[in-house]
């Protein structure tokens, strides 16, 4: 047996079997038994909590992580994300390729976890404070520094494009405001018109997600890891739908693409030596 | 955009950087991609692609070696071990690639260093050319954001490539740029305050920044730039039985958390 090389983790441990070091005989999540006792006793929520945040999470909690799945888990074939997924279906490409160009483009900055990670971080750092909110939505990059990321285009949460809050954005965020242990879903609910006046656009589906996740207590980070898995169903049931469809009932984009600098038909070469 | 231009975007997209009259030809950046660009090289093609420009014998050759000198087909390598792992899980060569290439747009190594040594060249320039001294940039840049970028190196003090690096921008005649002198005005300076030395990102970027790239152009150009190191973590750990990349046993996993308790 080495001790070279070991994985160091304060979330998860494990009890080899006698007959196996390579194998568990137990295996414990933040100190309770994951397949003795949570799997009959906790929901996938509760579990996800417990994951995410250590602790065995809330009812309150585990119901907000539970409609908020809902509420994000299928964005519709029009999203990018669920789009890029379809575009792995559509061409047969192996399953998992579908559910990880969904996650490339589902990371982004127009509805995707980046958006929302921006906006989880402005919670906790300012919190219910609708001054230094508006403050912040009218310069989201005022720290900017160069990275992977580029500036955002727009005011985090918001639809550039928008002209009034689309139906299931506010469905959701009455909702979820509810049932949510926390207030800033419920701040936010309240201060929504005057935000989106500031803004002059309407609130998405990210800043309901995020206020969700600041409810709960997640970082960042954590926001992140979670609004990807949770909008990863609809990638993977539209991907398979059009795989079946078949590549006739899929957009065929290229005939609407134009170029300005083109050269020209410069011809096949003459390869009639080979008798094709 | 206004509801009526997005309804205008549905059907037509103008002016691409590209398209493929397929049966017929393929224009990229407005030139044939089969009859003008089909006889270059593919990283001639690759930063063609990117930029819009071409670039002279020497600086691809140059380009060319920053590929081949971060080929570290050396499995302890981070995004590397992501491969291996890919590699002895029998997953799909595509998808063990994109597992180690996703991992390079890292906070530590890879893409976001690159970019922020690229951008320090080109604020410090700016400086420079309003006035400021060497020093007043430098120290400013430390007291703000604690790091000097391409400086110092978080593993290994001295950096095998540099060296190497350094002789072959020699050999092609690219050692006259202003952001490369820059970079080397930088580490003499930081060598004799903090015992910092300079690292191949500074030597990369400053290099790349005296042949116009941009940060993005120049992440877009390192992107795939460990793949080659990273075919060898593969086919090594595929060529071996099944779960046999550094296997962990249970003991091997510390745990620090909380005692075990009931649900």
């Amino acid at each position: 047996m080495s001790d070279n090389f070991v994985l160091h983790s304060s979330i998860w441990r494990e009890e080899a079997a006698e007959s196996n070091p390579f194998v568990a005989s137990r295996c414990f999540a933040f100190g309770y038994d994951v397949y003795g006792e949570v799997l009959p006793k906790s929901s996938w929520s509760e579990y996800m909590l417990l994951l995410f945040l250590g602790e065995k999470p809330s009812a309150e909690a585990a119901m907000l992580i539970e409609k908020l799945a809902i509420a994000l888990a299928n964005p519709g074939p029009r999203e990018p994300s669920v789009r890029a997924a379809m575009n792995g279906g559509v061409g047969g490409s192996v399953d998992a390729a579908s559910l990880i160009a969904a996650l490339a483009v589902g990371a982004g900055q127009y509805g995707g976890s980046h958006e929302v990670a921006l906006l989880v971080e402005a919670w906790n750092r300012l919190g219910r404070d609708l001054p230094a909110w508006c403050d912040y939505l009218s310069h989201p990059n005022r720290d900017y520094r160069e990275d992977v990321w580029s500036p955002i285009e727009h005011p985090p949460g918001f639809d550039p494009h928008g002209v009034e809050c689309a139906q299931p954005v506010l469905q959701s965020l009455e909702f979820l405001a509810e049932v949510s242990p926390g207030r800033n879903l419920i701040w936010l609910f309240e201060q929504r018109v005057a935000l989106e006046q500031h803004t002059g656009l309407p609130i998405t589906m990210s800043a309901v997600a995020a206020a969700a996740f600041a409810d709960l207590g997640f970082s960042s980070t954590q926001a992140i890891m979670m609004y990807l898995m949770l909008r990863l169903p609809g990638a993977a049931v539209h991907a398979m739908e059009q795989e079946k469809l078949g590549w006739k009932k899929f957009p065929a984009y290229g005939q609407a693409i134009s170029i300005d600098n083109d050269p020209g038909e410069l011809g096949v070469p003459d390869v009639s030596r080979f008798e094709l | 955009m206004s509801i009526e231009d997005l309804q205008s975007a549905q059907d037509q997209l103008h002016s691409a950087l590209g398209k493929a009259f397929l049966s017929e030809r393929v224009v990229m950046r407005g030139k044939d991609l089969h009859y003008e660009l089909g006889r270059k090289d593919w990283l001639s093609v690759m930063v063609y692609a990117i930029t819009g420009r071409e670039f002279s014998e020497n600086q691809i050759r140059y380009m060319n070696f920053m590929w081949v000198a971060t080929s570290y087909p050396d499995a302890g390598i981070w995004p590397n071990q992501a491969t291996a792992l890919a590699g002895t899980s029998r997953t799909t060569p595509s998808l063990s690639l994109v597992a180690g290439l996703a991992l390079s747009e890292a906070r530590l190594y890879g893409r976001k260093p690159d970019r922020r040594a690229m951008d320090f060249f080109y604020r410090a320039a700016a400086k420079l050319d309003q006035g400021f001294s060497l020093e007043e940039v430098i120290e400013k840049e430390i007291e703000e954001r604690k790091v000097v970028f391409g400086y110092g190196r978080p593993l290994v003090r001295l950096d095998e490539r540099v060296a190497h690096t350094l002789n072959v921008i020699t050999e092609l005649g690219l050692d006259g740029g202003r952001y490369f002198n820059l970079a080397l005005e930088v580490h003499r300076y930081l060598k004799r305050t903090r015992g910092l030395s300079i690292n191949i990102a500074a030597i990369s970027a400053s290099t790349m920044a005296d042949m116009d790239f941009s940060t993005e152009e120049y992440q877009l150009f390192l992107t795939l730039v460990f793949v080659a190191g990273m075919v060898p973590c593969y086919l090594d750990a595929k060529g071996r039985p099944e779960g046999s990349f550094f296997p962990v046993a249970c003991s091997n996993l510390v745990y620090s958390g909380v005692p075990e308790r009931s649900w």
